[in-house]
């Protein structure tokens, strides 16, 4: 399978890790990822808070690049990137004017006809049998918390997957490594996202609050398919529990770790010794 | 050539202000047909339609045009006219020059010409215009009432006690509905099952109401008058006649733990049960899904206790007809599903309250149970969980209503007193404990209503939050409620024992299907239509059917009860006479041209024409028609639509008659 990638900033930045896991994951799979060529950053928070256009025309010059280099399926890893990649596309399907207007500003033709896909989305695609048949060590020791944040299910109305409020994705994939997925209360509750740099108080108590619920409920780590929520809660963790008066000791791993290593991918080759919190220290 | 006279009314300034009467008059007296033309200021005050009769008479007119307003407003004034002077009154045509002229223009000029123009077309259709008569229909002087809740129940007492003969179809095993399950009722706090149950056992035992219990209305046939209906009795396993009711086969049904629907799945009931002890009829009924004889021919325990023998393993559906002049729908509501499960894709429900997850997140129905003396937990408020009794409890209200994301966007105007009221039964029941409800805005019209919710906050001390929860969670046992306080500005989070939610009112199961058994309309929310929301609230248009309760809209006990007792007094009006009149304007077939291809059978969506054959007196057939039951037309018109062999024609708006219209504007 050979699917357009957009990595967005975090995966060329800061979580280059993830980057690595997904790269190293899906190659096991047969999945190759074509970069779009001359990407450019998806406007993430910042574009819509200021300019509705602005917000519009960045994703939009990505998806016409994707329709440029012939790539109808574009894969996003992060999901505030596809997110607004979804939005993008929605807003000009809709509205045949903007659609023009967008074109001339960022000087090729829109086509929106790119779907875009989160990492879920591509496992799925793979297919849940050919991962189970895939595995070689199953992840029977451990008890993931499924961790959604918002972006991944929200809005419904723009990204259309899962249920909302209660999603079950992410458990099934987990499942068919052999891991034994928690239930748990916070898994479409927000870490804080931004706030981080800004308040990080903010983003202290509510990422205290997901790693607390997913301990109370038995888990013994946390899974998660968004950069932002991986640096707040594995960067953040040690001054979290600080913060909070406790101590947490939860490893907190990409979904591409997961099925990375039930593939039989070491540590190392996955990135995962780059994370912050090893596990059981406690 | 006819005789016609014309009316031309000012009708005060609303009219003569935007046109100039007197030269409408004086242009109309010219057209050809016309006899006399004529103004008068209010042609329907009673020197106006004296003016009128004395004109019929003096000039021997044999038609009269009126321009003035709407016919929805006067057409039945002036027809009373010119039948006084003995002109028959279809025909009588009017102009409407004030709602569809003077009103809508401001020109003086060019309304004046439109208003001769539109006098011009009336005056050439009343010279097509025939005498026609009204259509007499018998009456079957019998109603049928569709559901048996405190609508149901009042509209088929309110009928019977006029001395007219009822059928009450309930498709539950007893009759009572959502009422028979409340707790106490807003604003009086009276026990519901107190004021209710010997309403039931009234209609149960009234000598003029046969009582179809775990019955469905299958179909309607005919019309106003003259229904014909298909009742399916659903097989109870058990004979009604020989049952006492004595209760014994539920005692030794071993199959204990099946979830009670009466206790909306917060008690258990056996196999074998009455729905509550004061369930009427006081008898039975086996729930063939989880007996075990009727499964697997197991058990049979029951058979064996029986002392009358009145439990029947092969009882099977029956069907039985009834003959019937009326019928009143009442068939109720039913909460919105919440959750993730929802019977239509457009409504996503709220997961993010985690009913159907948390077992102490439940809806208001369920709570009314566990308050309800006649409860499960016999009235002591144990939470679903573990049975403790909760120390916090929160209400969220609009749960579903007026939300056009997830929900419905209409107000399910019960809730805010229901809610009220649960947060003072529990306090009544939990003295220590804490209410809170977060509320969107509290609606309370009504008597005594306002002053309930105040004494809920004031004396009980609910606590009410202006602000939607984002949010339930489940932590050591404690349900996390994290909403927000908008008059405070500030977020809210409680640690809550037991969460209820005011779900938002839908129309019952499968009124869909029974009002288009029935050809009554209902909105895109199910809920069913009245023919006028103010003047007409009861009835609907299919002549003879009456709506009362919750399937026409939300609404509380007294109004449910009032439009029931409406209802019933709509169906005594048309059961007064010993046969109906109605208006002669519907379509007829011209069965010496139809060609029989059927087009305006299957078309006509009041299934009012029929297959019909015309014999020769020795019986040999001659030839097939479609024929118009005369009960049944509406008067639409898409028969005439249809017809390839032009046979099918409306009487008084005949094809002649438009066209001539058509033909005098060009």
């Amino acid at each position: 399978m050979n699917l357009g990638y957009y990595p967005g900033c975090a995966l060329h930045g800061s979580s280059n890790d993830y980057e690595q896991s997904l790269r190293a994951c899906l190659g096991a799979l047969g999945v190759t990822l074509s970069e779009i060529d001359d990407w450019i950053c998806c406007g993430a928070t910042s574009a819509h808070s200021l300019n509705h256009k602005l917000a519009i025309a960045l994703p939009a010059r990505n998806l016409a690049l994707a329709h440029r280099q012939g790539l109808a399926e574009m894969f996003a890893p992060c999901p505030m990137c596809s997110m607004q990649l979804l939005r993008a596309g929605q807003a000009m399907a809709s509205d045949t004017r903007l659609r023009q207007e967008i074109s001339t500003i960022v000087e090729a033709d829109v086509d929106g006809g790119t779907s875009v896909l989160n990492l879920i989305q591509v496992f799925q695609r793979i297919g849940l049998d050919k991962l189970k048949a895939a595995v070689k060590t199953p992840l029977k020791d451990l008890k993931p918390a499924c961790y959604y944040g918002c972006l991944l299910v929200r809005p419904p109305t723009v990204v259309n997957f899962d249920d909302a409020e209660q999603p079950q994705s992410m458990e099934a994939i987990v499942g068919a490594v052999g891991a034994k997925p928690v239930e748990w209360s916070y898994k479409t509750e927000c870490c804080g996202a931004g706030m981080t740099m800004a308040k990080t108080e903010t983003v202290l108590e509510l990422s205290g609050r997901i790693l607390g619920n997913a301990v109370a409920h038995g888990a013994n780590c946390l899974v998660v398919a968004c950069p932002m929520c991986h640096v707040n809660l594995d960067m953040k963790q040690r001054e979290t529990g600080e913060f909070l008066h406790t101590k947490f000791d939860l490893p907190v791993y990409y979904l591409s770790d997961m099925v990375g290593m039930a593939l039989g991918l070491g540590a190392a080759e996955l990135g995962i010794d780059r994370h912050f919190v090893v596990g059981g220290k406690n | 050539m006819s005789r016609i006279g014309v009316f031309v009314c000012w009708c005060g300034e609303n009219i003569a202000r935007t046109v100039d009467v007197e030269k409408v008059v004086n242009s109309v007296a010219e057209l050809p047909g016309v006899r006399c033309a004529q103004h008068y200021k209010y042609m329907c005050s009673d020197p106006g339609q004296a003016m009128i009769r004395e004109k019929i008479a003096a000039e021997k007119l044999d038609g009269v045009v009126v321009a003035s307003c709407s016919p929805h407003m006067h057409l039945k004034t002036f027809r009373r006219t010119v039948a006084a002077a003995g002109l028959n009154p279809y025909l009588l045509e009017m102009a409407n020059i004030r709602e569809h002229c003077s009103w809508v223009h401001h020109d003086r000029d060019q309304a004046t010409a439109k208003a001769i123009d539109l006098i011009r077309l009336a005056v050439a259709k009343t010279r097509y215009d025939r005498k026609l008569d009204p259509i007499r229909v018998p009456v079957t002087r019998r109603a049928l009432v569709i559901g048996g809740g405190v609508a149901g129940i009042q509209a088929a007492l309110d009928i019977a006690d006029s001395g007219y003969e009822v059928v009450l179809v309930e498709r539950e095993p007893s009759i009572g509905g959502k009422m028979a399950g409340l707790s106490e009722t807003f604003p009086t706090l009276d026990c519901s099952q107190c004021i209710l149950t010997p309403r039931m056992v009234e209609a149960g035992q009234h000598p003029r109401i046969r009582l179809y219990t775990y019955s469905e209305v299958e179909s309607v046939d005919g019309f106003i008058g003259n229904f014909k209906v298909g009742i399916r009795q659903k097989a109870r396993y058990v004979d009604m006649s020989k049952c006492t009711g004595c209760g014994e086969c539920s005692k030794v049904c071993p199959l204990k733990r099946n979830l009670s629907e009466f206790d909306y799945g917060m008690g258990m009931r056996p196999a074998i049960y009455m729905p509550f002890p004061q369930a009427v009829p006081a008898r039975p009924v086996i729930d063939k899904k989880v007996c075990a004889k009727i499964i697997r021919n197991g058990c049979g325990l029951c058979e064996k206790k029986c002392a009358p023998g009145a439990i029947d393993f092969k009882d099977t559906d029956k069907m039985v007809e009834e003959q019937v002049g009326a019928i009143v729908v009442a068939t109720g509501y039913k909460l919105y599903s919440i959750g993730r499960e929802q019977p239509s894709g457009k409504l996503h429900g709220y997961g993010e309250y985690g009913y159907g997850k948390y077992k102490d997140v439940i809806d208001s129905l369920q709570f009314e149970r566990l308050v309800s003396a006649s409860g499960p937990t016999n009235g002591e408020l144990k939470r679903p969980s573990d049975g403790k009794i909760p120390q916090k409890v929160v209400f969220i209200s609009c749960v579903g209503s007026r939300d056009n994301a997830k929900g419905m966007p209409y107000c399910s105007k019960i809730c805010c007193m229901y809610t009220a009221k649960h947060t003072m039964l529990y306090k009544h029941k939990v003295h220590s404990g804490e209410a809170h409800v977060f509320y969107m805005d509290i609606r309370a019209g009504g008597k005594g209503y306002d002053e309930f919710v105040r004494r809920a906050i004031e004396q009980d001390g609910a606590k009410y939050y202006r602000g939607r929860v984002s949010k339930v969670t489940e932590e050591n046992g404690k349900l996390i409620v994290r909403g927000a306080d908008t008059l405070a500005g500030i977020p809210v989070t409680i640690e809550a024992d037991l969460v209820v939610l005011a779900a938002a009112m839908r129309p019952a199961d499968g009124v869909a299907e029974l009002a288009q058994k029935l050809n009554v309309g209902y909105d895109e929310h199910g809920f069913l239509l009245e023919s006028h929301p103010k003047l007409r609230p009861v009835e609907t248009n299919a002549a003879g059917v009456f709506v009362c309760g919750a399937c026409q809209a939300p609404k509380d006990i007294p109004e449910a009860v009032a439009q029931a007792s409406a209802a019933a007094s709509k169906v005594a009006v048309t059961f007064a006479a010993s046969e109906l009149t109605r208006e002669p304007e519907i379509a007829h077939i011209n069965e010496q041209t139809c060609a029989a291809c059927f087009a305006c059978v299957r078309t006509c969506p009041y299934h009012a024409v029929e297959k019909a054959e015309i014999r020769a007196r020795n019986g040999t057939l001659i030839k097939y028609t479609a024929r118009v039951n005369p009960g049944l037309c509406m008067g639409c018109g898409t028969c005439v639509a249809v017809c390839p062999s032009k046979s099918a024609d409306i009487e008084g708006f005949s094809e002649e008659e438009i066209y001539s219209m058509v033909e005098a504007l060009a």
